[in-house]
């Protein structure tokens, strides 16, 4: 019954190095990575420091153990909610109908057009490197939510049509019934693979701020860490495992996801070819 | 009848998005902990310049101007959008002083169009014409592989791919120049060559990532079409295959790729931002930074403003070309 997809293991099995790096290696860490002059600088690697020291005296694996992790969070913070939110709004405006339908898509619309770099920069620009990393993932949450919510919607009308709905609301469920345990399981893997993108789009966003300097810089992310190799000339000066640690750990990692992302979406394409609905 | 509720409906949406883009740039510095002007006041006094009580005093007017904090909330807000509509005057830059803002962004603003309309009219139509061809010969081993390059590519953000081209052909390789320098001047083959030689990896970093979410978009919405009975149809009847290719394939498959390029402007705008100040290419994204890291208010303001107004017009002037795409708006 259960069919798996290469793309799918390729992509859970980077993920979870990510996880063991991000999630797990952190709470064995020797010291706290972002304190400067705890070793020589600009170490190359060597078996007591794995990706070499920075210009600072950092360790660079222990930095970016502990940069993935902030990432991770941002990632799992912006696409929890935004997921959440996007659902439940979509599903709304396409039961609804009416005032509420046209309220939620427009709304959804405009922050799909509205650019949300400029928006962040602006913030980030007048909290001077003190934006926190919760305050930049709501900014984030709210231009994220209008791509399930639109998704949603779509599932929403073409589900109201069908006929096991409207068996459900004869047989006197109510709406958020209907809603729960009739329509909830058939948009669940879409959510998902939306879930694993959102998670994608968030830290690509953060990193993008942070690699100009203008995400918090008290925190270290992916993309902070790549500031600090850049304003260190560690491109000059060709410490390209302290640049490139960060750099290879981004790409890795957003394949990953969209390997995830993709595998969801053709496994349930797959799955509803030969199943039931 | 179709075609002028089209139209009307994309005015609608162009118009209320600038309104909310506007509204949101409105009320970012007013929800901020810290006073805006106070903050902005003590990041210019910090940078050295000792000054008198009274050119704190105008500096703080100018500030408060800046952010159109003068008067009650109803004022300022209609003060704001009066400033960016109808007057459309951010004031004096305060790091260029006294060039105004428009000026600054007037010069910025065609390097970054040039920039975004070549790149990403080149991704769109090769990436599509690739795709297309890979779609339609999905179980041609190139088309495979092609895919596989296309999901390795389109997953990393411009920055990434600009830092890894930095990385490889200005400092390894060292092809391309350090800082971006034009020399010449506009009318002359100098100008345009050096121009071209400068624009070469800040559009290539754009181009790779477009052209693999085309290609893999492409390819999925066109072999997915090719297996439709009309496709079966037309070749029983004997039509050549570019002209089922073109006549068939391409022209259903092409309007979901123009919708969502509609809908990824604002997107590609955000990766292009940071890409153009990784380069040095002196269009909106290093102004908006250089004003972010001199603290010039006036020209960050009318900067954001600007790109919110851009890119929703980008994305209306591609929402109006729909209807020569699809003849079912069109001929109604």
């Amino acid at each position: 019954m259960r069919r798996t997809s290469p793309r799918l293991t390729v992509g859970l099995t980077i993920f979870a190095a990510f996880i063991i790096l991000g999630v797990i290696l952190p709470f064995f860490s020797p010291e706290d990575p972002r304190s400067w002059i705890r070793h020589p600088r600009n170490l190359p690697p060597s078996a007591e420091h794995l990706l070499g020291t920075t210009n600072l005296g950092q360790d660079t694996f222990w930095l970016l153990s502990y940069a993935t992790q902030n990432s991770l969070f941002i990632g799992l913070f912006v696409a929890f909610f935004a997921t959440l939110i996007g659902v439940f709004a979509g599903l709304a405006a396409g039961f609804l109908d009416g005032i509420p339908d046209r309220v939620i898509t427009l709304l959804a619309d405009v922050f799909i057009v509205v650019p949300s770099l400029p928006i962040l920069i602006l913030m980030s620009s007048l909290l001077q490197g003190r934006a926190s990393l919760v305050l930049i993932s709501i900014i984030l949450i709210l231009f994220n939510w209008p791509w399930p919510a639109r998704q949603m919607r779509s599932i929403a009308l073409s589900m109201r049509e069908r006929q096991f709905v409207n068996t459900a609301r004869f047989s006197g469920s109510s709406t958020l019934q209907i809603l729960s345990e009739e329509i909830l399981p058939h948009i669940f893997s879409w959510s998902m693979a939306n879930f694993v993108n959102t998670v994608l789009v968030a830290i690509a966003t953060e990193s993008g701020l942070a690699v100009i300097g203008l995400s918090s810089l008290e925190e270290a992310t992916l993309g902070t860490t790549i500031y600090w190799a850049l304003q260190h000339q560690a491109l000059l000066g060709r410490r390209w495992w302290w640049i490139g640690s960060p750099v290879v750990a981004i790409i890795l990692l957003f394949i990953a996801l969209f390997l995830i992302s993709t595998g969801i979406s053709s496994l349930s394409a797959e799955r509803r070819g030969h199943g039931d609905a | 009848m179709q075609f002028a509720k089209f139209v009307i409906t994309r005015i609608i949406a162009y118009v209320l998005v600038i309104w909310i883009g506007i509204t949101v740039v409105f009320f970012v510095p007013r929800f901020m902990p810290s006073d805006p002007v106070e903050s902005m006041l003590g990041r210019i006094m910090t940078r050295g310049n000792y000054m008198e009580a009274e050119q704190v005093e105008a500096m703080r007017a100018t500030l408060t101007q800046a952010f159109g904090l003068e008067g009650t909330l109803a004022e300022q807000y209609f003060g704001f959008f009066h400033r960016t509509f109808l007057t459309r005057d951010f004031g004096p830059s305060l790091s260029l002083f006294p060039t105004p803002v428009n000026e600054v962004i007037g010069r910025a603003l065609p390097w970054t169009l040039g920039l975004l309309l070549s790149s990403t009219v080149i991704a769109w139509i090769v990436g599509n014409a690739i795709g297309l061809l890979a779609g339609y010969r999905s179980r041609w081993l190139s088309s495979r592989a092609l895919e596989v390059i296309a999901i390795f590519v389109y997953p990393i953000p411009y920055y990434i791919t600009a830092l890894i081209l930095i990385i490889l052909f200005i400092h390894i390789n060292p092809i391309f120049p350090l800082f971006f320098s034009i020399r010449g001047d506009p009318p002359s083959l100098e100008f345009i060559s050096s121009v071209i030689y400068n624009s070469i990896l800040p559009a290539a970093s754009i181009v790779i990532v477009g052209f693999g979410w085309w290609v893999l978009s492409m390819k999925a919405l066109s072999s997915s079409i090719s297996e439709e009975d009309f496709v079966y149809f037309a070749k029983l009847k004997g039509a050549g295959e570019g002209r089922i290719m073109t006549a068939y394939v391409l022209r259903n498959a092409i309007l979901p790729q123009v919708t969502v390029l509609a809908l990824q402007i604002g997107t590609i705008f955000n990766g292009a931002l940071i890409t153009e100040i990784l380069f040095g290419y002196p269009g909106l994204g290093t102004i908006t930074y250089n004003a972010v890291l001199q603290a010039d208010y006036n020209l960050l303001m009318g900067t954001i403003s600007i790109s919110i107004i851009a890119v929703a017009s980008s994305t209306l002037i591609i929402d109006l070309l729909y209807p020569f795409f699809d003849p079912r708006i069109r001929q109604r």
